[in-house]
C-alpha cells in the first residue's frame, strides 16, 4: 500500500522543465519537418492502413523517431498505443536475450481489439502491432540476427521499424526485408522556420541573427538547435530583466570556439581567412605557434572542436593548393583518431598546427 | 591546520573574484528554479571545482557543506565487488566514477538509480532535486556515458547531474545536448595575482608586486599551484621582498630538465641506459608518463635546433598516443628519447 501512495504522490512532469523537444515533438506526420518524400510514401500508406516493414535512416536530429512515433499515433489514436506499439531504445537493452524474450513474445500476442477512442476521433487501427527498435545500429549481430526469423514468421501481425543512423551497420537479411527511408539532414530554411516557430510560442525574443547562429552550430541537427535554444533562452531569463540572446551565447552553449579566436589561431599558422599577399612573406616560428596552442588550451575550449572548427577553415580556405589542403586533411584525420584514444590534447593540437604549418609554408 | 588553497578557498558566489559574467549567470540559474543539467570545463586549477561547490552552497543553503565520507560496495555482473568512496551531504552526492576502470557503468546505474529513485525527505529542503557530481566525467567509459544518457532524461524531476570534466572532446555527443556547457578558462596573470595579494592579506603579511608577478608567471594559469608556490615560498623564507628571491621548482621537474640534458649532450646507448634508470626513478615516483613526456619535450624544444623543434613535436605526439593504447609505459618513452637521440645525431653530423 505504501508503494501505491509513493506511486501518487510523484509529480507528474512539470511543464517547464520538461525539454522542449519532448514538448514539440510533432504530432501527426504532416507535422515532420523536410522530408517531403519518406512523409508522402508514408501518408499513402496511412490512408490504404497497410504497411511494409521499415526502415528509417539518417543522422541524428532528422525526426525519425518523431515520424514513426507519431504515425504510429495517427494510426492507432492514444487509447490503443500502449498495447500496440512496443518502443525499445536499443541502447540500454539489446542482446539476443532481449530480442527472444520480449520481441518474441510482443510480436506473437495477436493484437487486442480496438479499444474505443476516448477522444471522439475515429482512428483506422489497422490489425497489426508495430514495434519499433530505435537506435537499431547498436544491437549486436546476434541479436539481430535473431530477428531476422521473427520478422517473417509474425509478418502477418507485427511489423518492425528499425530506426538507425548507420545503415551499413544493420545486417544484409534484415535490411533486404524492410523498404529503406533515408532522412536528409534538415535544409536551413525549414530548420529555422521550426525554431522561429517554438521560439514564438514559447515567447522567447530571438533575432534573426541567433537564429541563422543556431542553424549554423548544429549543422542540420534539429534536436540539438532546439536544446540550445532552450538553453539559452534559460540563461537569458534567469536574468532580472532578461537579457536579450546574443550569437556569443549561442556560441558559448555549443561550445564553439569565437570566431576571432579561431581565425587569430590560423593566421599564426600561415593560413589567413583573408589573404593577403604579405602574409607569406614572414614565415611563422616554432614559438609563437606553441605559445598560441597555449593560451588556446588555457582557455579551455576542447581540443575536437578547435580542430574541426580549423579544418574548416583550411578545407574552405580560397588560395591554398589541393596538395596543401590534402597535407592538412592528413594530419587532422591522424589528431582525431588520436584524440579518440584518449591522447594528450595539447600535444595533439600542437602537432596539427605544426604540419599545417609546414604543409602551406 | 589546512593549506591556504583550503583554507582560502571561496565559499559562496559572492567571494569568487574573477569571470564576474559567470558568476552572475550561475547565481542566476540556481535562483530560477529551472536547474538544468550542468558539464563544467576547462583546464585544471581554473577553479571549476570551487564553482560547482558555490552553486551548491548557492542551492541548498549551508548545511549542503555538512559532508560525511561513506564507503560503497558494488557487486559487478560477474560478481566481484567494487569498493567506491563518496562523499555525500544531504542534498548531494559526489563521486569520481572512472577509479574503478572498467567497471565504471555498474557504479553509475546502481547509484543513479538509487538516488534517482528516492524522493528528497527532508521538507524543509530548498529544492525538490538531489544533485549527483561526477568528477572527471571524460575518463567515463562509453558504456558509462551511454548508461547516463537515459538517466538524465528519465528522472530530471528528482535529479540534476553536475558533470566536471577537463575537455569535453571525449564526452559523446549525447550528453553534451543533454547539459548546459559551461567553460571555465584558466585565469589571467593579473587575476591570479589579485587573488594572490588577497590570500597575503588574509594571512597578514605584506606580498611585494614582483614575487606575485613570478609566482603568476610560473603557475601557468594554474590558480592552485600559484596558491601552493606561494605557501612554500612563506614558509621557507620570512623575507619576500629580496630580489634574489627564485621559486624552488618541483623535483620531478629538475629531474626531467637532466634528462632532456642528457638527451642533448650525447647520443649513445649508454646514455639511453641512463635515461632508462631517470625515467623508471620518475615513473616509481608516481609521475604520470604524459606529464614526464610533455616536460621532457618542452625543455627540449627549448634548446634545440630550429628546424628539429617540430619533428620534436611530431613525435613526442606520437609516442604519447602509442603509450596510452600500449601497456608499458616506459618502452615508448624509450622509443622517443631513441628517435629524438637519432634525430639530433643526423642533423648533427649532417652539418660537419
Amino acid at each position: 500500500m505504501f508503494g501505491h501512495q509513493q506511486k501518487n504522490v510523484q509529480p507528474a512532469v512539470d511543464e517547464r522543465t520538461q525539454p522542449w523537444v519532448e514538448k514539440y515533438r510533432p504530432k501527426t506526420i504532416d507535422d515532420v519537418a523536410a522530408q517531403e518524400h519518406t512523409v508522402s510514401v508514408l501518408r499513402k500508406a496511412l490512408s490504404s492502413t497497410n504497411l511494409p516493414h521499415m526502415l528509417f535512416y539518417g543522422p541524428p536530429g532528422t525526426g525519425k523517431t518523431s515520424t514513426i512515433l507519431a504515425l504510429a499515433r495517427q494510426l492507432f489514436g492514444p487509447d490503443n498505443f500502449k498495447s500496440r506499439v512496443l518502443e525499445l531504445n536499443a541502447s540500454d537493452e539489446r542482446g539476443i536475450s532481449i530480442v527472444r524474450e520480449k520481441v518474441k513474445n510482443f510480436a506473437r500476442q495477436t493484437p487486442r481489439a480496438q479499444a474505443v477512442a476516448s477522444d471522439g476521433k475515429t482512428y483506422p487501427c489497422p490489425p497489426y502491432k508495430i514495434i519499433i527498435l530505435d537506435e537499431a545500429d547498436s544491437m549486436t549481430q546476434d541479436a539481430q540476427g535473431a530477428l531476422r526469423r521473427i520478422m517473417e514468421t509474425y509478418a502477418r501481425i507485427t511489423r518492425f521499424c528499425l530506426v538507425c543512423n548507420y545503415v551499413t551497420r544493420i545486417i544484409e537479411p534484415l535490411a533486404s526485408r524492410c523498404s529503406k527511408f533515408r532522412f536528409k539532414p534538415l535544409d536551413m530554411s525549414s530548420t529555422s522556420t521550426r525554431l522561429a516557430q517554438i521560439a514564438l510560442s514559447e515567447q522567447v525574443q530571438v533575432t534573426n541573427e541567433v537564429i541563422s547562429a543556431l542553424v549554423s552550430t548544429s549543422a542540420g541537427d534539429l534536436r540539438r538547435s532546439i536544446t540550445y535554444l532552450q538553453s539559452a533562452s534559460r540563461l537569458s531569463s534567469s536574468t532580472d530583466p532578461p537579457a536579450p540572446i546574443t550569437l556569443r551565447d549561442i556560441q558559448e552553449i555549443a561550445g564553439v570556439v569565437p570566431d576571432e579566436v579561431m581565425n587569430n589561431f590560423a593566421s599564426s599558422l600561415g593560413a589567413d581567412s583573408i589573404p593577403s599577399i604579405f602574409s607569406k612573406l614572414e614565415k611563422q616560428d616554432f614559438d609563437t605557434i606553441r605559445q598560441q596552442v597555449k593560451s588556446i588550451m588555457r582557455e579551455g575550449y576542447s581540443a575536437a572542436q578547435v580542430l574541426s572548427q580549423l579544418h574548416d577553415l583550411i578545407v574552405q580556405h580560397p588560395v591554398l593548393t589541393a596538395r596543401q589542403r590534402s597535407a592538412c586533411a592528413l594530419a587532422f584525420g591522424d589528431a582525431d583518431h588520436a584524440l579518440c584514444d584518449g591522447a594528450d590534447e595539447e600535444l595533439w593540437v600542437l602537432q596539427v598546427a605544426l604540419r599545417v604549418n609546414k604543409a602551406i609554408s | 591546520m589546512s593549506l591556504w588553497v583550503d583554507k582560502y578557498r571561496p565559499k559562496t558566489l559572492d567571494e569568487l573574484s574573477y569571470h564576474e559574467g559567470l558568476t552572475t549567470r550561475l547565481r542566476s540559474l540556481a535562483n530560477s528554479g529551472d536547474f538544468p543539467h550542468l558539464l563544467v570545463y576547462g583546464p585544471s586549477g581554473a577553479g571549476k571545482k570551487t564553482r560547482i561547490s558555490c552553486v551548491l552552497r548557492e542551492l541548498f543553503g549551508k548545511s549542503v557543506e555538512r559532508l560525511k565520507i561513506d564507503q560503497r560496495v558494488f557487486l559487478t555482473p560477474s560478481k566481484r565487488k567494487l569498493d567506491v568512496n563518496i562523499v555525500q551531504s544531504n542534498f548531494h552526492i559526489e563521486l569520481t566514477p572512472s577509479d574503478v576502470g572498467n567497471y565504471d557503468r555498474v557504479v553509475i546505474q546502481d547509484l543513479l538509480k538509487e538516488i534517482a529513485q528516492t524522493q528528497q525527505v527532508d521538507l524543509s529542503a530548498k529544492q525538490r532535486f538531489k544533485v549527483v557530481v561526477i568528477n572527471e566525467a571524460d575518463l567515463l567509459s562509453r558504456d558509462a556515458q551511454a548508461a547516463l544518457r537515459r538517466t538524465m532524461e528519465k528522472y530530471m524531476s528528482n535529479l540534476r547531474i553536475i558533470l566536471c570534466a577537463n575537455s569535453t572532446s571525449r564526452l559523446i555527443a549525447p550528453i553534451k545536448s543533454r547539459c548546459l556547457l559551461v567553460r571555465v578558462a584558466a585565469p589571467s596573470l593579473e587575476e591570479i595575482q589579485a587573488v594572490l595579494q588577497q590570500v597575503a592579506k588574509n594571512v597578514g603579511f605584506d606580498l611585494p608586486p614582483e614575487a606575485s608577478e613570478k609566482i603568476a608567471e610560473e603557475s601557468n594559469g594554474n590558480l592552485r599551484k600559484a596558491m601552493l608556490v606561494l605557501e612554500t615560498l612563506k614558509m621557507q623564507s620570512k623575507d619576500l621582498n629580496s630580489p634574489l628571491l627564485t621559486i624552488p621548482k618541483p623535483d620531478w621537474e629538475s629531474y626531467c630538465h637532466k634528462v632532456a640534458d642528457l638527451i642533448m649532450s650525447e647520443q649513445t646507448p649508454a646514455k639511453v641506459m641512463e635515461v632508462r634508470g631517470k625515467f623508471y626513478e620518475l615513473l616509481s615516483h608516481c609521475i604520470p608518463p604524459t606529464v614526464i613526456l610533455k616536460t621532457v619535450a618542452d625543455r627540449l624544444v627549448d634548446k634545440m635546433d630550429e628546424s628539429l623543434k617540430a619533428d620534436v613535436m611530431y613525435w613526442a605526439a606520437f609516442y604519447e598516443r602509442r603509450m596510452r593504447i600500449g601497456n608499458k609505459k616506459i618502452f615508448h618513452l624509450e622509443a622517443w628519447v631513441v628517435k629524438v637521440m637519432s634525430l639530433y645525431k643526423v642533423m648533427c653530423t649532417s652539418i660537419y
